[in-house]
C-alpha cells in the first residue's frame, strides 16, 4: 500500500485532535423556542447536574432538540434511557433538567 | 405496525409527561456516483409509547423512493420504492441495570447502527463499509436482548448489551440465527468512551466478528472523534470520523458555528478469497470530506465530496441532502 495514503489520514486526523485540543470551552447551544413547542430548558451559566448528564450522555450522538412539548419529556427521557443505560439518578436529574 | 397501532389504543399514560411520541427524520438526498446521479427522498417516523411505568413500546420504520438513471446510456430515469419496519420492539425496565428487550431490535455490534443509523443524527448521508459487519447485514435482530448500566459512578460508567436472534423470513422482519454483546465503558471527565462487541452467527457459516470502538468528544470543545473497528472472518475494516464546530464567533447559533465540517476515513480489507460478508470484493479506501450546516428548527444540511480507491477504480462521490427532525406529542397530552 503506498506510504501516501496511510499518512493522510493520519496528518488529517492529527491536525483535528490538535483542532479540538485548542478550541476554547465556552457555552452549550442555547434553545430556541416558539409558542406551541416550548424550548429545551437554556442552560444557566452555573452547569447544573441535569445540563451534565444530558450533555454527557444525550448529546454524545446527536444534536440536542430545539423544542418538544413538556408532554413528551417523560417518554423522551425512558426512549433514551434504554439506549443510553441511565442510572436512576441521571434519569431524575434529566426529568428535571426538562422539566425545570 | 397493525399491532402497534392496536396496542396504542389501549394506553393510557401514567404521567403527564409520558404521552406517546412520534419523532422522525424527513429528508431529501442526491448522490452522484462516478457521473451518475441519483434521488432519494425519504421519510423515517419512530414511535416511542410507553405503557405503564416499566413498559415502552418502541418502533422505526422507513419510507423511500430512489429514482436512479436508466442503464446502457438510455436517457432518463426508473424509480422504485421501499416501506418496511426497521425495528419493533418492547422494552421492559426491571431496574437501572436491567432492560429486557423483546422483538425485533437493532443488533448492538459497534456504535454506528443502533446509536448513528438514523438520517437526523449521522453527519454523512452514507453509512460505513464496515457497517454490515456484526450485523447480519439485515442490522436487525429478532428475539431478545438484555441491557443496563452495569456500573455507574462520577467517574466512569460501564453498559452492556447481549442478545439472541432467531431465523426469520418473514418480509417485514428478517434475521439470522445469531447471538452476541457489546460493553462499553465512558469517562464522563474526558468524554471518552471505549467498547467491544462480539457477534456469531449461528447458522450457515459459523462465523464470529468482532468489533471495537473508541469515542473522544472533550466537554464543550465542539470536536467529536468517532472510530469503528470490525474484523470477520474473511474481511476487516476500520472508520475514523471526525466533526468539529466552533463557538469563537458568537457560539453555536452563530453563522459560524452553525457550519461542521467533517472528515471520514474508512478501509476495508480481504484477508483471503473467500466471500461471506458483505464488505467490497477488493481491498477499499474512501476519504470522505464533509460540510454540515445546522439550521434553526431541527434542520441540517448535508454535503460531501468522497473519493473511493479500489484496484477495480478509483471515482468521485458527491453527495448532498437536507434533514428535518420532527418531534411532537402522538396526541395532545393533559
Amino acid at each position: 500500500m503506498p506510504l501516501h495514503r496511510i499518512l493522510l489520514p493520519l496528518v488529517l486526523l492529527g491536525a483535528s485532535v490538535a483542532l479540538a485540543q485548542s478550541a476554547t470551552p465556552a457555552k452549550p447551544p442555547a434553545s430556541q423556542a416558539d409558542k406551541n413547542h416550548p424550548a429545551m430548558p437554556a442552560v444557566p451559566q452555573h452547569e447544573d447536574e441535569g445540563s451534565r448528564i444530558f450533555r454527557q450522555n444525550c448529546s454524545r450522538c446527536h444534536n440536542t432538540p430545539e423544542g418538544f412539548s413538556p408532554t413528551i419529556s417523560g417518554t423522551v427521557l425512558r426512549h433514551m434511557s434504554v439506549r443510553a443505560s441511565l442510572s436512576m439518578r441521571d434519569k431524575a436529574e434529566l426529568l428535571r433538567f426538562l422539566n425545570p | 405496525m397493525l399491532l402497534t397501532l392496536v396496542a396504542l389504543c389501549f394506553i393510557r399514560p401514567m404521567a403527564a409527561q409520558d404521552t406517546p411520541l412520534i419523532s422522525g427524520g424527513v429528508g431529501f438526498f442526491t448522490a452522484t456516483d462516478a457521473g451518475k446521479t441519483t434521488y432519494l427522498p425519504i421519510v423515517e417516523p419512530l414511535l416511542a409509547a410507553p405503557i405503564g411505568p416499566h413498559f415502552l413500546i418502541e418502533s422505526r420504520a422507513v419510507l423511500l423512493e430512489s429514482f436512479d438513471p436508466n442503464g446502457d446510456g438510455q436517457p432518463g430515469y426508473n424509480h422504485s420504492h421501499f416501506i418496511g419496519l426497521t425495528y419493533l420492539q418492547g422494552d421492559y425496565t426491571l431496574s437501572p441495570h436491567l432492560t429486557i428487550v423483546a422483538g425485533s431490535y437493532l443488533i448492538p455490534f459497534n456504535t454506528y447502527n443502533d446509536r448513528l443509523s438514523p438520517i437526523w443524527i449521522g453527519n454523512f448521508q452514507r453509512g460505513p463499509l464496515i457497517a454490515t459487519l456484526g450485523t447480519e447485514s439485515t442490522g436487525t435482530g429478532t428475539g431478545g436482548m438484555l441491557s443496563g448500566s452495569a456500573i455507574s459512578r462520577n467517574k466512569y460508567s460501564l453498559s452492556y448489551n447481549g442478545y439472541f436472534s432467531s431465523l426469520v423470513n418473514n418480509t417485514n422482519f428478517q434475521s439470522k440465527r445469531s447471538a452476541g454483546g457489546r460493553v462499553s465503558l465512558f469517562f464522563p471527565d474526558h468524554g471518552l468512551e471505549v467498547g467491544l462487541s462480539y457477534n456469531r452467527q449461528l447458522q450457515g457459516v459459523r462465523e464470529n466478528f468482532y468489533g471495537a470502538h473508541i469515542w473522544w468528544e472533550p466537554a464543550n470543545s465542539g470536536f467529536q472523534l468517532r472510530s469503528e473497528f470490525a474484523r470477520a472472518h474473511h474481511a476487516q475494516g476500520y472508520w475514523i470520523e471526525t466533526a468539529y464546530r466552533t463557538q469563537a464567533f458568537g457560539g453555536f447559533n452563530s453563522f459560524i458555528g452553525r457550519i461542521e465540517p467533517l472528515f471520514r476515513m474508512q478501509q476495508t480489507f480481504r484477508r483471503d478469497d473467500v466471500f461471506s460478508d458483505a464488505l467490497p470484493l477488493v481491498n477499499t479506501q474512501i476519504a470522505d470530506f464533509g460540510l454540515d450546516y445546522n439550521l434553526p428548527h431541527n434542520t441540517r444540511i448535508l454535503t460531501s465530496y468522497s473519493r473511493e480507491f479500489s484496484s477495480t477504480g478509483n471515482f468521485n462521490i458527491w453527495q448532498t441532502g437536507i434533514v428535518y427532525r420532527f418531534l411532537t406529542p402522538a396526541w395532545k397530552g393533559k
